[in-house]
């Protein structure tokens, strides 16, 4: 105990004296910590923004896009991170030899290289061996791929376009709905509905049916190639795709070995016994095995998706504009706010990161065993 | 008992805190460490380069070693940190280096609010665009919808900000960290055009292997005199870097060169000014806390403003870059030192 409140002064002490010296350095140069300068025009612009912004918005805002930026980046990295390790798992327990040692070459060699390298390496890849644009490879004429990015059309939606996500709600509501009848029925009397293939119907055929109705209110904008580059359209940069694809497979292998443990872990003795009840194969693995082995998966599976999120903070190194570069580079830089603008860094990282570990702690809850 | 042996531990840690950091001047600092800490640029052909020896060279580095020779009297005593445009400023603050000497633009913020001390101009640049030839571009007010190349962390990325919204054009910036990584990226066409001060340009032109397909553009879109600085109250020390460029620009004037430096200053010379800046008359180096013949030594080693010009920079370097308005103020430039009296 003593130790204990030894270490928690120690360790206050050390902080106040860091925090106290940073003062008072900041002092002796004649300047004072404040974020006032979030406030004023930042003068720079951006080249990837999903929100409005140009060279007259305001730092804060700069790092609102920034912080989109390393968002979608960590979305689009930990849903492609799941889906590769998920396949990638389940293959490498494959008994076709082949299947079974090109996954594992594929999982050694995308995790034990340093993930900086597979960035550069992908970028690199991107901007030397793809065309420019004027020699675009194009993809039915309506997408075209260009060391600069990837141009796919772009859906401009009208105001009626409300109505088909209204329909995608009620859609997704009503399957879920679905579900759980369909489940209390199975458990009542036995019997299943075909609940996947239902479902998938109402998900799919409900939005069409508004979009229909709604005088189908959406239209595509296409790439078109003028002057320098493509114009309109949506492009996805070989900066953002190297940054999500190097993040995406690098932990996707990760990802795939712990998934393997897991399945690994339960015993084979609960796939005899699914087989011995009569349960087909495929049924065996998702009502039987997924369900025990995700207990054994799902807590490291946190640690894989922060590390994702932390990890796309090596953007910079293709100068991708996440937040990192925004208010932690640029912003700093043009003001010279190191303190404040990495605190700001640090806390919305910290936020991040406490968020996904609070969503994945509530899920590793839900599908923990409930004993009886 | 043990609680108050705890908090002697403490009290000790907090008294450490309270001692805080105390520093002499910069130049006993140096002094006593032997050699100068002097912050360059990561790699700028005729500014900052290493010769086939390894060893730094160029237009902003022989300012390291002007310095280096007022000090020590040998040019050799400096140790080079590479700073990229994002580094610079907290490697100097943090006193990581003694000065910076990498083509840094002097601007109202850099001075007034990031507290720099600018010790004057050594090179009066302006923001330049080059293109490959084969784009057919003959102006920047043609660049709608281009991909720009720039150096993220410097002026050049607002001049440009500024300089397509005031003309109601568009563009992709893509921004990066070194000059090589930029020359890597516009030369694998990644952009269209790659923006940075001309001289940045020329040097950067000079280091393709097809100089001759790639232009620049005649616009000049930000003014950027580029200057060694120290940090903000470093007075005495500043005073030192000041006049060491100062002495180099009036010996060009004057006529002093890396040659007749030493002859000149053996024997009394008419000028009365050149004889305070040889110290044979009066205590001027003493007056900076350095030797009385700090001047010569400064110009044996690296010789005046024009010599290091045409030796790094000149018409008959790779780069070619002429003197224009950095020419002596006597030839209609804007190179001007006050006196040495």
């Amino acid at each position: 105990m003593i130790i204990q409140i030894m270490v928690i002064v120690i360790v206050l002490t050390l902080l106040g004296f860091f925090i106290r010296n940073t003062l008072n350095n900041l002092e002796l140069l004649g300047r004072e910590a404040g974020y006032g300068f979030l406030f004023t025009p930042s003068n720079y612009d951006i080249n990837q923004h999903l929100i409005e912004y140009n060279s007259r918005s305001t730092h804060l805002r700069a790092t609102i896009v920034g912080l989109i930026n390393t968002g979608l980046v960590a979305i689009c990295g930990i849903v492609l991170a799941t889906i590769i390790g998920f396949v990638a798992g389940v293959l490498r327990l494959s008994s076709n030899f082949l299947i079974n040692r090109i996954v594992y070459a594929f999982v050694e060699f995308s995790r034990n290289v340093p993930v900086l390298l597979w960035i550069l390496l992908w970028h690199g890849v991107m901007v030397h061996s793809l065309p420019h644009p004027k020699q675009a490879v194009t993809i039915a004429d309506v997408s075209f791929l260009t060391n600069r990015g990837f141009y796919v059309p772009k859906p401009l939606l009208e105001p009626m376009f409300w109505w088909v996500a209204v329909a995608l709600v009620i859609g997704i509501a009503g399957a879920a709905m679905f579900a759980r009848y369909s489940q209390k029925r199975q458990e009542a009397t036995g019997q299943r509905y075909p609940v996947i293939w239902i479902n998938s119907a109402v998900i799919i055929v409900l939005p069409l049916l508004a979009y229909w109705m709604a005088g189908s209110p959406a239209t595509l904008e296409m790439p078109v190639f003028k002057g320098f580059n493509f114009q309109g359209g949506l492009v996805l940069t070989p900066e953002f795709l190297a940054l999500t694809l190097a993040l995406a497979v690098y932990t996707g292998a990760f990802i795939a070995e712990i998934v393997r443990a897991g399945i690994l872990a339960v015993s084979h003795g609960q796939t005899e016994a699914a087989y011995a009840l009569g349960l087909k194969s495929n049924w065996t693995m998702r009502l039987v095995i997924l369900p025990q082995a995700l207990r054994v998966i799902v807590p490291p599976m946190i640690s894989q998706y922060l590390n994702l999120t932390k990890n796309s903070s090596l953007a910079i190194a293709v100068g991708y504009m996440d937040v990192v570069a925004t208010i932690g580079g640029i912003s700093l830089n043009q003001t010279g706010r190191a303190l404040e603008c990495m605190s700001i860094v640090l806390s919305i990282y910290l936020c991040i990161s406490l968020l996904i570990s609070a969503f994945m702690n509530w899920y590793n809850k839900k599908i923990s065993l409930v004993e009886r | 008992m043990k609680i108050s042996k705890y908090l002697s531990i403490v009290l000790a840690v907090l008294a450490l805190g309270v001692t805080g950091v105390s520093s002499a001047g910069t130049l006993d600092d140096v002094k006593e460490r032997g050699h100068l800490q002097c912050g360059i640029n990561t790699g700028l052909t005729g500014f900052a380069f290493t010769d086939d020896a390894g060893n730094w060279q160029g237009f902003d580095v022989a300012l390291c070693q002007a310095v280096a020779a007022a000090v020590f009297g040998d040019a050799s005593a400096v140790k080079y940190t590479n700073l990229t445009g994002k580094t610079r400023f907290e490697a100097l603050k943090a006193g990581e280096v003694d000065m910076l000497s990498r083509n840094t633009t002097w601007t109202y913020s850099r001075d007034v609010d990031l507290k720099l001390t600018f010790l004057g101009v050594n090179y009066y640049d302006g923001q330049g665009f080059i293109v490959p030839a084969s784009l057919g571009v003959s102006s920047a007010t043609e660049l709608e919808g281009a991909s720009v190349c720039i150096q993220t962390g410097t002026t050049t990325e607002l001049n440009l900000a500024d300089f397509f919204r005031s003309n109601n054009m568009n563009y992709e910036p893509v921004p990066i960290e070194t000059n090589e990584e930029a020359r890597n990226s516009y030369l694998a066409g990644r952009c269209d055009v790659y923006t940075t001060d001309r001289s940045g340009l020329a040097a950067t032109r000079a280091s393709l292997d097809d100089p001759e397909n790639h232009v620049v553009l005649p616009e000049i879109i930000s003014k950027e005199p580029l200057g060694p600085l120290v940090r903000h109250g470093d007075d005495e020390w500043g005073d030192i870097v000041r006049w060491a460029l100062n002495v180099l620009i009036i010996a060009e004037e004057k006529g002093i060169t890396k040659d007749n430096v030493r002859a000149m200053a053996a024997e009394t010379q008419k000028d009365a000014e050149l004889n305070r800046m040889f110290g044979t008359e009066g205590e001027y180096g003493a007056m900076l806390g350095l030797s009385a013949d700090w001047v010569v030594n400064v110009l044996a080693a690296v010789g005046n403003y024009g010599e290091i010009f045409e030796q790094y920079l000149g018409v008959n370097t790779d780069i070619g870059l002429a003197r224009g308005v950095n020419a002596l103020w006597t030839d209609g430039g804007l190179i001007y030192a006050p006196p040495y009296r």
